[in-house]
């Protein structure tokens, strides 16, 4: 015991000892752009948005859908679809393992979360991957998720959106992971051939066989700012071509200035210009978004 | 067209044969100057290098099985074209940037009735590898493919396609034209194209590069072709951090016709000769024709609207997951 300790009168020891605990961990974050400190309580309620420089910091799919979606009548669809390990795939850990694992982390069963709802009273049907989900990968499970969420807004007559955020095709489930890019997209045919409109919005990251399929198939394609998106990852694209990759390379303003996409909203207009969005393509009165 | 198999080159696996065949090779030339006639002797090793490749072809492991879909002698694209097809008559370019050689397509006839051809083309040498880049296609390729297969519906042409490639190219002129894009598309138009569109893997199908012309109405595999969502070095690197475990990779993706036949991806598998197509690529051509020419038989006669309506269907079907009741 320290001279300073035995100075200390016992109560004000016990004191300091029960503060501590009682601060969790993570209350404090900071910013990867700006450095700055944030109070993660204020984090989250500015969506994962760092109020002093504007970074988009990543958010979980149901996060994303509770803040995006109005409140009242909304309700997840496919949740009932779970997965399975067709191959017995084994690396240095089983696939069911790291299901379990991803599973305990993020609380949900997959990589991908579809609810229909509303955004400001424009019915929708949406999609949104769980990139802590074994990094927002497609599989059997995220393909059903998204057909199913499809032919609910075929059946309702309603737009469908996908906020996409994947490491790509999901190599535990090996050549099936790989024709869900078919499945998905050939959903789509029937939504495109009737007339509904599908928006997606990228987010970061997304590369692989998701960017290489429904990712750049919307009506409108909408970027969060500086997502990387793209069909190679960087690390692979700089072993390929043996130099430096430029700067900005690969990011939504990238995409934007290639023509790869039609705007970048901030994940803070997201709700409204989404409404707005909706509204317009359906031919629907302006004041009908609010 | 690939050298004949007397030059057949070797793969690791298959070195107790190479040896064999260097014998042979060395006993024919002897022969013509020697006395003693040494046929017997030349057709007893002959007997014993064909037993050899049976048995060493009977339990080739997925990894081997990759070998042989990458070999440098494999039969391309063009050469099946040569061999299934007459009249065939090239069309070039994307109408918006480039002529991609890594895709090759065009209008040709099945049996003599109009059809359209697209395929993966790797090169022979080295000119020709650079120029066809691999085998690895950029935007501007998957384009071409688009173009041709919208051009045979038009016309209301049959679409059989070839897929051989390492998968699409990463390059950064290919992200800045929008890869992502050219491949989502191709899917999006397969999909619902109006007309048949059948669909051989002949040698490496890889990933998202292979996919892109590979939607369709029936998928077919050459016996030694190899199709997966990532390569199996690809795969190793990432999951057990080292390319060398590549085989155990292979094994584990389940890459082989076989195994994905079992899963249901795959609708026919075509048997190769022998030692692989590159042992007698005109016979694997004639196995591979009489498979072609019963599924064009069995789509020819279907409404469009009906067969676009049972491919969707059919691309609807892929996945395996359980489900639980309702919540």
């Amino acid at each position: 015991m320290s001279w300073l300790q035995k100075l200390l009168p016992p109560k004000i020891k016990r004191v300091e000892g029960a503060a501590r605990k009682q601060v969790p961990e993570g209350l404090w974050t900071k910013c990867p752009a700006c450095d700055a400190v944030l109070y993660a309580t204020d984090l989250g309620k500015n969506l994962n948005v760092c109020p002093k420089c504007g970074h988009h910091q990543r958010i979980g799919a149901r996060a994303r859908l509770e803040a995006l979606l109005d409140e009242d009548g909304r309700f997840e669809i496919g949740a009932e679809v779970l997965p399975v390990d067709s191959l017995k795939f084994k690396d240095s850990r089983r696939y069911p393992e790291r299901l379990a694992e991803a599973n305990e982390n993020t609380g949900e069963t997959e990589s991908m979360v579809v609810m229909q709802g509303s955004i400001k009273s424009v019915g929708v049907v949406v999609a949104a991957h769980e990139f802590d989900f074994m990094a927002g990968t497609m599989g059997s499970v995220l393909g059903e998720r998204f057909v199913r969420g499809v032919r609910v807004a075929i059946e309702n007559k309603l737009p469908f959106v996908v906020f996409t955020a994947s490491g790509g095709a999901r190599m535990q489930e090996g050549l099936l992971s790989l024709m869900q890019m078919a499945k998905t997209t050939a959903a789509l045919t029937d939504l495109g051939d009737r007339g509904l409109p599908f928006i997606s919005v990228l987010t970061d990251p997304t590369t692989g066989g998701v960017s290489a399929s429904y990712a750049f198939l919307g009506d409108v394609v909408v970027a969060e700012p500086k997502a990387l998106v793209g069909f190679a990852g960087p690390r692979v694209i700089e072993q390929t071509v043996r130099q430096k990759l430029p700067e900005g390379f690969q990011r939504s303003e990238f995409l934007l200035e290639k023509g790869a996409i039609d705007m970048i909203i901030d994940r803070r207009q997201m709700r409204d210009k989404l409404a707005v969005l909706l509204a317009l393509l359906q031919g629907m009165p302006a004041e009908s978004a609010n | 067209m690939p050298p004949p198999a007397s030059k057949t080159t070797f793969l690791e696996f298959e070195q107790p044969i190479a040896e064999l065949e260097t014998r042979i090779e060395e006993l024919r030339f002897v022969q013509d100057d020697s006395a003693v006639d040494i046929s017997e002797e030349i057709a007893r090793l002959q007997k014993k290098s064909q037993a050899l490749t049976k048995e060493i072809y009977a339990k080739l492991t997925p990894w081997q099985v990759a070998q042989v879909a990458r070999h440098p002698q494999r039969p391309y694209t063009l050469d099946y074209v040569n061999m299934l097809f007459t009249g065939f008559e090239e069309l070039h370019g994307d109408r918006l940037f480039a002529d991609d050689q890594s895709i090759v397509g065009g209008l040709a006839r099945f049996n003599g009735e109009s059809c359209m051809v697209i395929g993966h083309q790797k090169g022979r040498d080295t000119k020709e590898k650079i120029a066809r880049n691999f085998g690895m296609p950029k935007p501007e390729g998957y384009r071409k493919a688009l173009r041709l297969m919208k051009l045979a519906e038009k016309f209301r042409l049959p679409v059989f396609t070839f897929v051989d490639t390492p998968g699409a190219y990463p390059g950064i002129d290919a992200e800045e034209r929008g890869q992502s894009e050219a491949i989502g598309r191709n899917l999006y138009a397969m999909a619902s194209l109006r007309v048949p569109l059948i669909c051989t893997v002949i040698g490496e199908g890889g990933s998202g590069g292979a996919l892109a012309i590979a939607v369709g109405d029936i998928t077919i595999m050459m016996q030694y072709s190899t199709y997966s969502v990532i390569s199996p070095e690809g795969c190793a690197s990432i999951l057990w951090k080292s390319a060398d475990m590549a085989p155990e990779a292979a094994e584990t993706l389940g890459i082989t016709a076989s195994r994905l036949k079992t899963l249901g991806v795959v609708d026919k598998i075509v048997n190769e000769p022998l030692g692989g197509a590159h042992r007698d690529p005109e016979a694997a051509a004639q196995a591979l024709r009489k498979t072609l020419a019963e599924a064009l038989k069995s789509l020819q006669s279907k409404k469009p609207a009906l067969l676009v309506e049972e491919r969707l269907e059919r691309l609807m079907g892929y996945g395996k997951f359980k489900e639980t009741a309702a919540k």
